[in-house]
């Protein structure tokens, strides 16, 4: 038992959630063996291990595979268009910052088609977790390629292989003004949930992208292929405030790719904490209506 | 009767300093009583170009920025060259002779040089010459030479006591020389005891946001619609609104529905290019059903178009906004005071109904000016927020297994804001049941899937008799009814005042409502009509194609216009006496000046 504030302000005596207060309406339909479950999985035992109430929470996820998962946890949810759920979540997040709010997606979601909303939501430090399900590929659409896609991969839309080159969201988050940087897989359960954890209990944008293999369409980055090469950060010694070990950590991918948490700053204020708007408490309780000594004064400045 | 009707142009290059003397002589205007109407032609240059403000004021309502002129102040030869020919007998004309020559003048017309190189003797900077013949024409309308002074006094206060003597200076100069040089217009400037208010369409319609309750304000900027951005940032503050810049207009919809799925009213603007990008979201509000309203101020169009004109080029797009069938409302606002009215009272529908609402302006009524009685900005409006759970965080008893799109027979279905223990649900733009699980990919179901279409769209039912019906304004046995929709109202009402002395009688029958439109209502009057012409501010007849699929009916004849300005009142007299004279079918007026 906690006592903490809720929504309405008033102290509650509350029970903490347990996985299965946490379990959806709907039953995941994802492949068997899809990365995805992992990432529902670790997400859920990171909000029991905060001990958050569901209806605090809102899941807010754009479209795809892995866009889906505000379905299968027992949350509020917004399961918006494709690509646009950080925008949506910067407006429900300004609007009512005692939420917490999870975003989900897949690369093609947040680095493709979302890619503008990702770079301003970090330069802002919108207060959001940010979870991708890094694939590297479409998998809704079956198999084209995506930004993550590594260079010379063969998928439906490039069937001769891909000439482009990835996009690396770890130093673009890094360099773009996140204020919590971390890379997940989930073959490391229990490290992903630590990095959930981290994530959500961090004030501003928290990325947390994680390695989400698609058994379908991606046999290039399977559950081997990381199993083989993923290093913790901890073992490796890094140190998530040193800007530039964070930026040579977060840019390597070879034989070995490190894994967990790259960078961390804990000296900015998020956007909600900028906004004296937001000083009488959460926009969306206020009641509505203008008084008529402020009413008149803008009427005077017409006069 | 009007006893005065005085229209005063004012142009020259950007960065001349026209808006300064316009500013002043609205608000002398104004705090006398007398109603205005503002037009500012102008280019998407910030120095150069040709910049021309009309300025029409009356002791009477002014329903448009006119057809003449009755002084002309050009600022440089530019100005001059392009206005001169248009001016007639009884119009007086001011300028600087150091810098400016008239040249071929009809008889009648007064030509007012003065030089400020006389007047003003060593003192530098290009405004002078606006002061000088701003005092000049106040001199002309007989209006004291202390209300300028104190105009002057404030305006230059923060500059220091130097500025300010060396302004009233100039102007006490261009006063009194105007006294004895130049002949005063034969009436003096009235004062009706009462003062009015100036305010641009603009402000009219984020003022009646604030009215409404919006506490989160999004928008990118784009000409015409940045007006609404400019004073919701300024007031952001004082009024604990949340106001953002945001990176694209598709971030701007999508942060304004989350907003409002939240709780806040939601509320932003963009013109046609923005609004292009809104489209798929405007359906996820409706799919999700979350209400938020967006401003659509039309300008010249098609792609980047001319930024800032005007047309009423729009329509279509926004009939046709967003993939598939959606609930919505769109309204076009036909006069200021509406701008500021309309946005209260399509907060209160959206929430009751769930859906998106657009308000369709465009840039005449957005960054056009008028005077307004300020009785009539009235913030203290009826707010209803519709089926909310959890609304000001209230408490309601858990009671779990919420359906959010519970099937009803209005179609609306009681909404839980997040936050609220014991209602999760998820809102989704796929298609969804009851309980908001979707049907849209496994396990598609034909009967779920007409079942939640149809209670989404049957809301459309229950918005149409809630909405005002068109009714005729004007004579009832009029011979021909012009009809108009949004911004258009005061030309057309103008020119029908107009066409009545030259005997024609002409009524009006102007649109507001556009979606769900009262298309019964309207047949009946115009099948009722005589004769029926359209007026409209774009090539292809846009809103006489949407009447004739509502309602069946073809109009008579059609005025158009997408040279980019506005209507003046006798584009339409004209229009109307060739349509009814048989010569021609469609009428497209040749705009006069080049500005
Ligand atoms: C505007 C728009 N364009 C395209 C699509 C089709 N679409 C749906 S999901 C998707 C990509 C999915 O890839 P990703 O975001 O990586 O998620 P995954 O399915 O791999 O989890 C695309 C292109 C869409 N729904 N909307
Ligand atoms: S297609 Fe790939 S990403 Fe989608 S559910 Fe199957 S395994 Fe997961």
């Amino acid at each position: 038992m906690a006592t903490t504030v809720d929504q309405a302000g008033a102290n509650t005596e509350r029970a903490k959630p347990t996985i299965k207060d946490l379990k959806g309406r709907a039953d995941p339909d994802w492949c068997p063996g899809c990365g995805d479950f992992g990432v529902l999985a670790a997400l859920k035992q990171a909000i029991v291990e905060l001990g958050l109430q569901p209806y605090e929470v809102m899941t807010i996820s754009g479209i795809g595979c892995s866009s889906n998962l505000p379905g299968y946890i027992n949350t509020y949810g917004m399961h918006t268009l494709h690509g646009r759920a950080l925008a949506v979540a910067t407006g429900a997040q300004l609007a009512n910052h005692r939420l917490k709010i999870v975003v989900t997606g897949g690369d093609g979601d947040g680095y493709g088609i979302g890619g503008n909303h990702f770079v301003h939501s970090m330069r802002r430090n919108v207060d959001l977790t940010y979870i991708v399900m890094n694939n590297q590929v479409y998998g809704l659409t079956t198999g084209q390629l995506s930004p993550t896609s590594i260079k010379g991969m063969n998928t439906k839309s490039t069937p001769f292989g891909s000439v482009e080159n990835p996009i690396n969201p770890i130093p673009l988050a890094i360099a773009a003004g996140a204020t919590y940087v971390a890379r997940g897989f989930t073959g490391q359960q229990k490290h992903l949930v630590e990095l959930i954890k981290g994530g959500l209990s961090h004030k501003g944008f928290a990325l947390i992208d994680t390695f989400s293999p698609c058994v379908t369409y991606n046999h290039d980055n399977s559950h081997e292929f990381f199993k083989q090469r993923t290093r913790k950060l901890e073992e490796l010694g890094h140190d998530p405030t040193d800007f530039h070990a964070a930026m040579a950590q977060g840019s390597a991918w070879g034989e070995v790719i490190p894994i967990g948490l790259f960078w961390r700053r804990q000296d900015l204020p998020a956007l909600d904490q900028l906004e004296p708007v937001l000083n009488g408490g959460p926009l969306a309780h206020r009641p509505l209506g203008v008084a008529p000594d402020v009413a008149q004064a803008l009427i005077n400045e017409l006069m | 009767m009007k006893s005065i009707d005085l229209a005063i142009g004012i142009g020259g290059a950007a960065g001349q300093g026209i808006a300064t003397p316009g500013d002043i002589l609205a608000r002398i205007f104004v705090r006398r009583g007398l109603h205005v109407n503002a037009y500012n032609a102008y280019q998407s240059i910030i120095r150069g170009g040709h910049i021309f403000l009309t300025l029409r004021t009356s002791d009477e309502p002014v329903l448009s920025h006119g057809d003449t002129l009755d002084v002309l102040m050009p600022l440089n030869q530019d100005s001059m060259n392009r206005h001169l020919k248009l001016m007639r007998a009884g119009s007086t004309v001011l300028f600087n002779s150091d810098t400016i020559t008239p040249g071929a003048v009809a008889d009648g017309v007064q030509l007012c040089p003065f030089s400020v190189k006389a007047l003003a003797p060593g003192i530098k900077g290009d405004l002078v010459q606006n002061t000088i013949a701003l005092a000049a024409i106040l001199r002309l309308i007989k209006v004291d030479f202390a209300i300028l002074q104190e105009i002057l006094t404030l305006q230059f206060k923060r500059k220091g006591a130097a500025a300010v003597a060396e302004n009233v200076g100039v102007a006490r100069a261009g006063y009194d020389y105007a006294e004895t040089h130049f002949t005063a217009f034969p009436f003096s400037l009235p004062d009706t005891g009462k003062r009015l208010a100036f305010f641009e369409g603009n402000q009219a319609l984020a003022m009646g946001g604030a009215a409404a309750g919006v506490r989160f304000y999004c928008a990118y900027p784009m000409s015409p619609a940045s007006g609404v951005l400019h004073w919701m940032a300024r007031h952001a503050r004082q009024l604990d609104i949340m106001v953002r810049q945001v990176e694209d207009e598709i971030g701007v919809i999508n942060m304004a529905i989350g907003a409002a799925h939240a709780g806040c009213r939601a509320m932003c603007a963009t013109s046609g290019g923005g609004f292009a990008l809104m489209t798929e979201a405007l359906g996820a509000a409706a799919m999700m059903e979350i209400p938020v309203v967006c401003i659509n101020v039309q300008r010249a169009g098609p792609a980047t178009g001319v930024p800032t004109k005007t047309e009423q080029g729009d329509l279509w797009q926004v009939l046709g906004a967003g993939q598939g069938d959606y609930p919505r409302i769109i309204v076009a606002p036909t006069n200021m005071a509406d701008c500021f009215k309309i946005v209260p009272r399509l907060f209160n529908l959206v929430d009751k109904f769930q859906c998106p609402g657009i308000i369709l302006s465009d840039l005449l009524l957005s960054e056009g000016r008028s005077s307004i009685d300020p009785a009539e900005l009235d913030f203290n409006v009826p707010i209803e927020r519709g089926d909310v759970i959890g609304l000001n965080g209230d408490l309601p008893a858990v009671n779990g297994g919420f359906q959010r799109y519970r099937i009803t027979e209005s179609g609306i279905s009681p909404r839980a804001l997040p936050g609220t223990p014991g209602h999760m649900h998820v809102v989704a733009t796929d298609e969804h049941d009851e309980d908001g699980v979707l049907i849209s990919d496994e396990f598609t179901d034909p009967v779920k899937r007409r079942a939640i279409h149809e209670k989404r769209m049957r809301k459309m039912d229950g918005i149409l008799p809630l909405l005002d019906a068109p009714v005729v304004h004007g004579a009832a046995d009029a011979g021909v009814t012009l009809v108009g929709w949004g911004s258009t109202e005061g030309v057309i009402r103008e020119a029908i005042q107009q066409l009545a002395g030259a005997g024609v009688v002409a009524n009006n029958l102007q649109i507001k409502w556009l979606v769900p439109l009262h298309a019964d209502a309207i047949a009946s009057i115009l099948s009722a009509a005589p004769k029926w012409i359209i007026v409209e501010n774009n090539y292809s007849g846009q809103f006489a194609r949407y009447l004739r699929a509502e309602t069946g009916l073809a109009a008579d004849g059609h005025i158009r216009k997408y040279d980019g300005e506005p209507f003046m009142p006798h584009h339409i007299v004209d229009g109307v006496q060739a349509i009814l004279s048989g010569a021609v079918k469609q009428y497209v007026p040749v705009h006069e000046i080049r500005v």
